[in-house]
């Protein structure tokens, strides 16, 4: 029970990566045409970061795990019916609004609120989760603003690996440029840990495991509270698709060789 | 006025500043000179002479906040850094950037000090006031944002402006006193894959993508995964391109299948992996997905060798695809780039 710990993984959910996207702009500023209609999935980092979390609470008995997540209370709640198949979680559910234009330090505002307040968190074991961006808005400044909320100062951004120790401390392996990993350690709890992919695979569905969780998921989500998000002087001069669009030459009729010699020119060019 | 403040840090050498760094500086004169703003630059460094002495053409205000302590990457030391050269400048638009090193604390400090950040800029413009660029969506929506609070942080992308050159000089710097807090975090080293076996390469001219397609089965009924490492290699080797791969590719590892052992999820590009910079990409056998052309968002000149004309890939996103089977054309090419060589 040494290294029981309280692990919070923040998680957005966002639109299915296979859809199209469109942006509109509407009275509270830009969104997405069709956004509530449009299939979500849960944050893929933060999926990696919420399965770590999984892995790591199993590992260390005694310790628990919440899923915290803003978003509208519908959306949350179709994204769950998967999620909560795969890993042992305690929703803490945020009714606010989805997608990436949102101001983060109003997001990070009102989930750092969220976590302390959370009934039986112990700050000094606590590890808090989540993807190193998002893949809405991708700042990558959330979790660290939730964290110096909180008044934790060991952060580390584009993690794939920990490595807990008995003693608390725990290795980490961070992103580094140049395809390269970053090794520190940390003399433990509580800290900050935006992951990457992580090593793991995603869980397989275990309706177990769902059955369980939606016992609690569904009344957090009734009793989820409403959160308005503040602009903080953030504003959009223009939100559009990326207009380049190429005149693509298609090639079926040369030989290996032939492509070989003009791919090698090509290289070699200028 | 605006006060404007550009951070850099230190590269391994402990000395000589990054090359974002420089391209920061770069963004840091044109806008200073754009809004008649002050500039100062910030150098993070454990010994910031020299970068400084390379900065001495510039004519800005250097401070810089030296010492063991921040020779290396850590939040506690880098955050207690950059908010003592974010007060001494008294700054109120802070360039910095994008790096892994003040990725990790840009936000924190700009929350200290009651201010705001936004990231992954990848261009600067407005009139009178500043309008960043900056996407959305992992590279799908492009958007101009601006903010009239203060301090504003903006962390721009590696590759978007060119790297100061300036002339080296005698620098006066102003040494910013930082008082750290109890550190809890050693930073031990970097793991990286020997020189030999490194493929990512950022300052690459070429990015090669590796799809799912080289571990197949081919028109033998067989899979080749040795033969493609050897061809994918072979590759590298002869023109010092970086590898990317697609999220497919690298997650057979994990589910046991017929893998290419050099790959790992840093070569992932896409929606969960990186959108490099290079002047030249090719892929080979990747399908089409959107999430895929995410990864390319920043290749200026693309090409395709895919076994589907009919791909997504290959309307209006690649300059030229060739319909063929990359083993055969990946050959003859390693073959002609070692006689090239020879």
């Amino acid at each position: 029970m040494a290294n029981a710990l309280h692990i919070v993984v923040c998680a957005g959910i966002v639109p299915d990566p296979l859809q199209t996207l469109e942006p509109v702009t509407g009275p509270t500023g830009p969104g997405l045409k069709n956004e509530m209609v449009l299939p979500a999935v849960l944050d893929p980092w933060a999926a990696c970061a919420l399965y770590e979390a999984a892995a790591l609470a199993a590992k260390n008995p005694g310790s628990k795990l919440w899923l915290v997540s803003l978003g509208p209370k519908a959306k949350l709640q179709q994204v769950m019916m998967t999620v909560a198949q795969k890993v042992p979680l305690e929703l803490v559910p945020i009714d606010g609004p989805i997608g990436g234009f949102p101001d983060a330090h109003s997001t990070a505002a009102v989930l750092a609120e969220t976590i302390a307040a959370l009934p039986g968190l112990d700050k000094t074991t606590l590890l808090l989760f989540g993807g190193w961006e998002s893949a809405t808005r991708g700042a990558g400044v959330t979790l660290q603003l939730v964290g110096e909320r909180l008044g934790i100062t060991d952060q580390f951004q584009g993690v794939d690996q920990i490595d807990l120790r008995d003693d608390g401390s725990f290795e980490v392996l961070e992103r580094v440029e140049g395809g390269k990993h970053q090794l520190s350690v940390c003399a433990g709890a509580p800290a900050v840990l935006g992951w990457a992919t992580g090593n793991l695979a995603e869980p397989r569905n275990n309706p177990q495991v769902g059955m369980s969780n939606m016992r609690t998921i569904m009344p957090a989500l009734q009793k989820a509270r409403a959160a308005k998000l503040d602009a903080n002087g953030l504003s959009y001069v223009s939100v559009s698709l990326p207009k380049q669009q190429r005149t693509t030459r298609v090639v079926k009729d040369l030989t290996p060789d032939e492509i070989a010699a003009e791919l090698v020119a090509w290289i070699g060019a200028e | 006025m605006e006060n404007l403040l550009v951070l850099t840090h230190a590269d391994e050498t402990g000395s000589a500043l990054t090359r974002a760094s420089l391209e920061t500086v770069t963004a840091g004169l044109e806008l200073a000179a754009r809004l008649s703003a002050s500039l100062t630059i910030g150098i993070v460094a454990a010994d910031s002479t020299s970068a400084a002495a390379a900065l001495a053409s510039t004519g800005a205000r250097l401070l810089a906040v030296s010492g063991e302590a921040f020779s290396q990457a850590r939040y506690a030391t880098d955050a207690a850094a950059v908010e003592a050269l974010c007060r001494a400048a008294n700054a109120t638009i802070v360039l910095a950037p994008g790096s892994s090193r003040f990725t990790r604390v840009a936000a924190g400090v700009a929350h200290r000090l009651s201010g705001f950040v936004d990231t992954h800029i990848t261009s600067l413009g407005g009139a009178d006031t500043i309008e960043a660029s900056r996407w959305f969506y992992r590279q799908r929506i492009e958007a101009v944002v601006s903010r009239n609070v203060r301090p504003w942080f903006l962390l721009l992308d590696a590759g978007t402006h060119t790297a100061f050159a300036g002339a080296s000089g005698t620098a006066k710097i102003e040494e910013v006193a930082v008082q750290l807090p109890a550190l809890r975090t050693t930073v031990s080293g970097f793991r990286a894959p020997q020189q030999d076996q490194q493929t990512i390469r950022p300052d690459a001219k070429m990015l090669l993508v590796a799809g799912a397609g080289w571990t197949k089965k081919q028109p033998d009924g067989q899979i080749h995964a040795a033969e493609a490492g050897e061809l994918i290699l072979g590759f590298l080797g002869a023109t010092g391109a970086s590898l990317g791969s697609s999220k497919s590719l690298v997650d057979q590892g994990g589910e046991g299948n017929s893998v290419l052992p050099f790959l790992t999820h840093l070569n992932q590009i896409g929606q969960t992996g990186s959108t490099p910079r290079h002047a030249k990409g090719l892929s080979t056998c990747c399908h089409g997905e959107e999430p895929h052309v995410v990864g390319w968002r920043f290749i200026a000149d693309r090409r395709a060798i895919s076994l589907d004309p009919n791909c997504g890939w290959t309307r209006g996103k690649a300059d030229v695809v060739y319909v063929a089977d990359a083993f055969p054309v990946m050959a003859k090419v390693n073959a002609l780039l070692e006689a090239a060589k020879a």
